[in-house]
């Protein structure tokens, strides 16, 4: 077991060290998309025919992403999108309206009031001068720039021989990922909000048909469904509720219970093949919202004891409290930080991996041109994968009880009772 | 940073925040106002249910067992009464033998008493009629004797012998 855990993390070490070393060739293509660097893009040349060696990495972070399609295999859903730039207004239209190819990789060929669809996201032209409505665009390429000191990827769109700047959608992350704000903000129900919505439905109306059974079959042993779930959502409630929030879990048992069944469904519904593999858990947006909801929770429900240990350590020196106090408060935020980050990255590593084991078929077979290889490498990627898929099972379920938890036990810290 | 960019999952996106932010609130209110608040009440239910049947049975089981122990003690009272009737119908009935053999014993005495009393008197008074007889067939003979000797002897004494064989007595 454990040699083998060695040989995938070698593995895994060595594929990330290729693609990184890939990643920083001239030169790079990614699915017809042209990404350049180094020299001068010029709309006129033909970049149609152009397809670089397979990037793995790449491949892995196209299919994590956020969309504004919603693609199973090949197969590209539109989806609405709803766009806000200040001093624009707002644009509400399906995505199928930029004109994507029913099987593709997302790529528009059509701009929309001066939105593109570029691999499954919607970019903004900034440049002036770019005709509004529905209007056929030229290739779109991308080239690494360097910005306030930062390498970042641009992308230009071509229209009748002429560049244009693209602008990626505002981010929350200040600016430390390349993202920042920009000129527009996507509101759209993407791949994940769809998704969320869809496991959100689904999840309510089996724990409603539970709780109905309950009504229905009062006084009566569980059966069927309920009997399946009633163990899951007694194990919560008596393991993660009841011992971390003492007197008061009763209060915030239905927070916990739906951090986890939300957690766990959302998990799960990202791992099942063929579904469009969508990566909600594994989107920092998501855990940064859970993290903010577990931090309000917790602090707006913090007592005086709780307050108390957190600003001015009782029963310790002063000038133990001066290193104490900072590091308190300090740890208020880094709590929902580390709930945010452990699933975030949990989810989208397992993600990852099971998208770069899938493909070595393609690095070692060369984008189809060494079938041979491919052939030889297809078995053992299958059982890499799969291996990945049964570990991944584990991790859906134990992220999504370890986020349960630690929830309960910050929120039990702020409301637990003085004791002395 | 060079790795991170296009590592789109670690930007958190605007309207991504903005939507899971809406949904996870109606997220929460509803599953807590139509699912886990009708378990959780129903599982409280259903516990207090088995608490509260569980003390019933054991109850029923303490209740059974007092009954139980009273029906004994009045199986045993019965036993003892039995007993008691037995003997004292036991007692009674010695006690009406002894007296009804008494009672007989003494009646029987006296019935003795009156017979003996009886068979004496009818002694006498045969004894009377027979002396009442024999006197008057002694008179009758000595009559009959009288006037034969008026007759003869010979003839006398056959006469008498044959009246003595008449009279046999």
């Amino acid at each position: 077991m454990r040699k083998l855990i060695s040989l995938l993390t070698f593995i895994l070490f060595l594929i990330i060290g290729l693609t990184a070393q890939e990643h920083n060739q001239p030169s790079e293509h990614q699915e017809g998309v042209v990404h350049e660097e180094g020299h001068a893009l010029d709309c006129s040349a033909d970049h149609s025919g152009h397809h670089g060696p397979f990037d793995a990495g790449q491949t892995a972070f196209h299919h994590i992403a956020d969309a504004n399609v919603y693609s199973i295999g090949p197969l590209q859903i539109p989806l609405p999108c709803i766009l806000f730039a200040p001093g624009h207004g707002l644009d509400v239209f399906m995505s199928s309206k930029f004109g994507m190819d029913a099987f593709g990789h997302g790529d528009g060929h059509k701009a929309v009031n001066g939105y593109i669809l570029d691999g499954g996201s919607v970019r903004r032209i900034v440049t002036p001068g770019f005709p509004t409505g529905v209007v056929e665009h030229g290739a779109i390429l991308h080239q690494k720039e360097m910005v306030n000191n930062k390498s970042k990827t641009i992308t230009y769109v071509c229209h009748d021989g002429q560049l244009f700047k693209c602008d990626d959608k505002s981010k929350l992350d200040a600016g430390m990922f390349g993202g920042g704000l920009s000129s527009f903000y996507d509101f759209s129900l993407t791949k994940n909000v769809v998704s969320m919505i869809l496991v959100g439905l689904l999840l309510f109306f089996a724990m409603r048909g539970v709780a109905r059974s309950y009504q229905r079959r009062d006084g009566k042993a569980p059966k069927g469904f309920q009997s399946f779930m009633e163990p899951i959502y007694m194990f919560i409630q008596d393991e993660v509720s009841k011992p971390f929030l003492g007197n008061k879990w009763e209060r915030f048992n239905p927070l916990i219970q739906a951090l986890f069944f939300l957690i766990l469904g959302l998990n799960l519904f990202g791992q099942i093949p063929f579904l469009g593999g969508s990566n909600v858990t594994g989107n920092l947006g998501f855990t940064l919202v859970l993290a903010l909801f577990a931090f309000f929770v917790t602090n707006l429900n913090g007592n005086k004891h709780y307050w108390q240990h957190v600003l001015w350590m009782p029963g310790v020196p002063a000038w133990v409290k001066t290193i104490l106090t900072p590091v308190e408060v300090l740890g208020l935020f880094i709590k929902p930080l580390t709930l945010m980050l452990r699933l975030f990255a949990n989810i989208t590593a397992g993600h990852m991996v099971i998208i770069i084991f899938t493909s070595l078929i393609f690095i070692f077979g060369k984008s189809g041109e060494n079938t041979l290889g491919a052939l030889l490498t297809a078995p053992g990627s299958l059982i890499l994968s799969l291996f990945m898929m049964a570990i991944e099972l584990l991790v859906a379920v134990i992220q999504a009880f370890v986020f349960a938890i630690l929830t309960a036990s910050y929120i039990g810290a702020a409301v637990e009772e003085e004791h002395h | 940073m060079l790795f991170l960019i296009d590592f789109d999952v670690i930007k958190p996106d605007v309207g991504l925040i903005f939507w899971t932010t809406i949904f996870f609130a109606i997220f929460w209110w509803l599953m807590s106002r139509y699912a886990f608040k009708p378990i959780a009440n129903a599982l409280k239910k259903r516990e207090h249910d088995i608490q509260d049947a569980l003390d019933e049975a054991k109850k029923a089981k303490e209740d059974m067992a007092n009954l139980h122990a009273e029906n004994e003690k009045l199986l045993q009272e019965a036993r003892e009464e039995r007993a008691a009737m037995l003997k004292e119908a036991k007692d009674t009935k010695n006690a009406i033998i002894k007296e009804a053999k008494d009672k007989a014993k003494k009646e029987a005495n006296t019935i003795v008493k009156n017979a003996k009393a009886e068979i004496e008197s009818s002694k006498q008074a045969a004894l009377v009629e027979v002396k009442n007889q024999v006197g008057n067939m002694a008179l009758e003979i000595a009559e009959k004797v009288i006037r034969k000797q008026l007759a003869g002897n010979a003839e006398q004494e056959s006469f008498v012998d044959s009246l003595v064989k008449d009279l046999n007595v």
